[in-house]
């Protein structure tokens, strides 16, 4: 059981110092988990610390590769929702 | 300056994001050494590193805090003007305490004279005032857009917040809870704090008044309303979803409208967060890392350079208080004429200034990077704004539009009826006038106030104050 860095990660540093168990390390050409180290945070904290605080749609995956923070998670806008949002913010 | 007690006198004089007349002699640099945030805002992309755009939260190298160090030791010795070193990001410098204050504990040791400052959105300065307190701060900026969790919910999508992510207008409602006591934390130890906000056409552009009002009511000493940057190529969620960017009289509008409760900042660049230099001017890269590490540094000398320039300057500008306190005789006259009430002698007038600082107009008109925008008015000569030429981006043929250079520039100073700089070619003479813009080269080197308010003398005796400026819109 671990999470797992992906390409979209912008090396901002966000979820290093958060993670109980220092699994997260800086590396090139992103930060990776050290999949021996990661418990997902299962008994220090309710969410994945590293996803609760991750800026970056889709940029933390589970052992399926699914998306932590999935398309339209961390804008708040739903991907289909996003056409109505768009017209009305614009007519600002 | 008027109005300030001594000692909030002595920690402005020097910088110059707290001080209009500061800024155009002293520099200031940013250390990119934070790069964590804790909250996000619409107007931000976390894909920060872009060395062709300037503005908030873009960095092109990230430091380590001894990197930090260096660099600012660097830049103290070559730009004397240096006064002040803030942590501005690119994330928030208070989610990144180990690295902003192991740079503020190296350089309160290594170069004493150089304020610290730093800029935070407020969510984690509760907890850590009394830290901040340790290193001798005494400036810093809050981000606040907003006292009303509803309109927080419209600009911070998500909030980190006691190990979980908080969205909506319950984060808002703690973001918003936590700036307020920040802030009022701040003041009671009487460290001095300029706020900071966006101005967010059709979200909080009227709730603004009500931000400047509480803010300037808990003690905040200065309002910096700044506008939204959202284009589109920054990834920004505005900028994607369209929301557009308040025009310049709109921003002096609002300005002028929080003007009546608080002293409004009027000279803010926007500046990148590892920005160098001058406000308005970026020398970032001639203190890369690379050339940083092969400097020769005489770390007295330098400090020494510093100290002699602040004092020169110190005495120029007191020599101008000094000449300001005692009116010349017509001036008298005129105070001794014109008993209230009576009707103005003339209307007020925008004027564009080219300037590399120190005060005077001292840039050629294609070379400035920017404009300074004078207010001349019976009451004398009042910075209002900046325009920038070159809009956020120089990358060239990449940021191109077909639109030339000039036909921007001629664009950015709209509302504008003089332009003064040092020298202008005739190319662009022609142009300015053609589009009722005089350009004026007669007063190169000379003080910018006193040359504003010659030309506006010129004007009011050549009886072209005595109407509104013809089809143009004071912006």
């Amino acid at each position: 059981m671990a999470l797992n860095i992906v390409d979209s990660c912008v090396n901002c540093w966000a979820c290093e110092p958060l993670c109980p168990n220092q699994a997260i390390y800086e590396a090139k050409p992103h930060f990776r988990v050290d999949a021996g180290k990661c418990t997902e945070c299962a008994g220090d904290f309710a969410d994945a610390q590293c996803a609760a605080i991750c800026p970056v749609e889709g940029a933390i995956v589970d052992e399926r590769g699914d998306a932590l923070n999935p398309p339209g998670s961390l804008s708040g806008i739903p991907p289909a929702r996003w056409a109505a949002v768009q017209a009305e913010i614009a007519a600002r | 300056m008027s109005g300030l007690s001594d000692e909030v006198r002595r920690k402005v004089q020097n910088h110059p994001c707290y001080s209009e007349e500061a800024h155009h002699h002293f520099a200031r640099m940013h250390a990119a050494v934070a790069p964590a945030c804790n909250i996000q805002c619409n107007y931000c992309n976390r894909k920060y590193n872009c060395s062709n755009e300037s503005r908030p939260g873009v960095v092109s190298e990230l430091l380590t805090p001894e990197q930090a160090i260096n660099k600012t030791l660097a830049v103290a010795a070559a730009i004397p003007q240096l006064s002040v070193l803030g942590i501005a990001g690119p994330g928030d410098p208070l989610a990144n305490p180990a690295r902003t204050f192991a740079t503020f504990r190296g350089l309160a040791e290594k170069a004493p004279d150089l304020k610290l400052c730093l800029s935070t959105n407020g969510l984690a300065l509760p907890e850590q005032i009394d830290e901040l307190a340790k290193y001798n701060i005494e400036h810093v900026t809050i981000t606040i857009n907003c006292v009303d969790p509803e309109v927080g919910a419209r600009i911070y999508p998500w909030i980190f917040w006691n190990n979980r992510r908080i969205r909506g207008r319950a984060a808002a409602k703690i973001l918003i809870a936590q700036q307020q006591q920040g802030l009022e934390m701040l003041v009671a130890r009487g460290i001095l704090v300029k706020v900071n906000s966006v101005l967010i056409p059709g979200v909080n552009d009227q709730h603004l008044k009500e931000v400047s009002r509480i803010v300037k009511a808990k003690g905040a000493f200065l309002h910096n309303v700044t506008p939204l940057i959202a284009e589109a190529e920054h990834g920004t969620f505005f900028g994607l979803m369209g929301q557009r960017s308040p025009s310049a009289a709109e921003l002096k509008a609002l300005q002028d409208d929080c003007a009546g409760d608080m002293k409004m900042m009027r000279h803010c660049r926007q500046c990148r967060a590892d920005a160098v230099g001058l406000l308005g001017e970026d020398r970032g890269a001639e203190f890369t890392l690379d050339k940083v590490a092969v400097m020769k540094i005489d770390h007295q000398a330098a400090l020494e350079r510093r100290l002699a320039l602040r004092a020169k300057v110190a005495a120029e500008l007191e020599n101008k208080r000094a000449r300001a306190a005692t009116p010349s005789e017509p001036a008298r006259q005129v105070i001794g004429w014109h008993r209230q009430p009576r009707a103005v002698l003339g209307r007020a007038v925008l004027m564009a200034v080219a300037s590399r600082g120190g005060g005077l107009i001292n840039e050629h008109f294609g070379h400035a990077r920017e404009f300074i925008i004078y207010e001349a008015s019976e009451a004398g000569a009042r910075l209002v704004g900046h325009r920038k030429t070159d809009l956020y981006c120089s990358g060239g043929e990449a940021c191109g539009d077909g639109e030339t250079v000039l036909d921007r520039t001629i664009g950015a100073l709209e509302g504008c009826e003089r332009v003064l700089c040092s020298k202008i070619g005739i190319e662009p003479w022609g142009r300015l006038e053609a589009a009722g813009i005089k350009p004026d080269g007669e007063h190169g080197m000379e003080s910018i106030e006193d040359a504003v308010m010659a030309v506006w003398r010129e004007m009011l005796a050549a009886g072209q104050l005595a109407t509104p400026a013809a089809g143009r819109r004071c912006a």
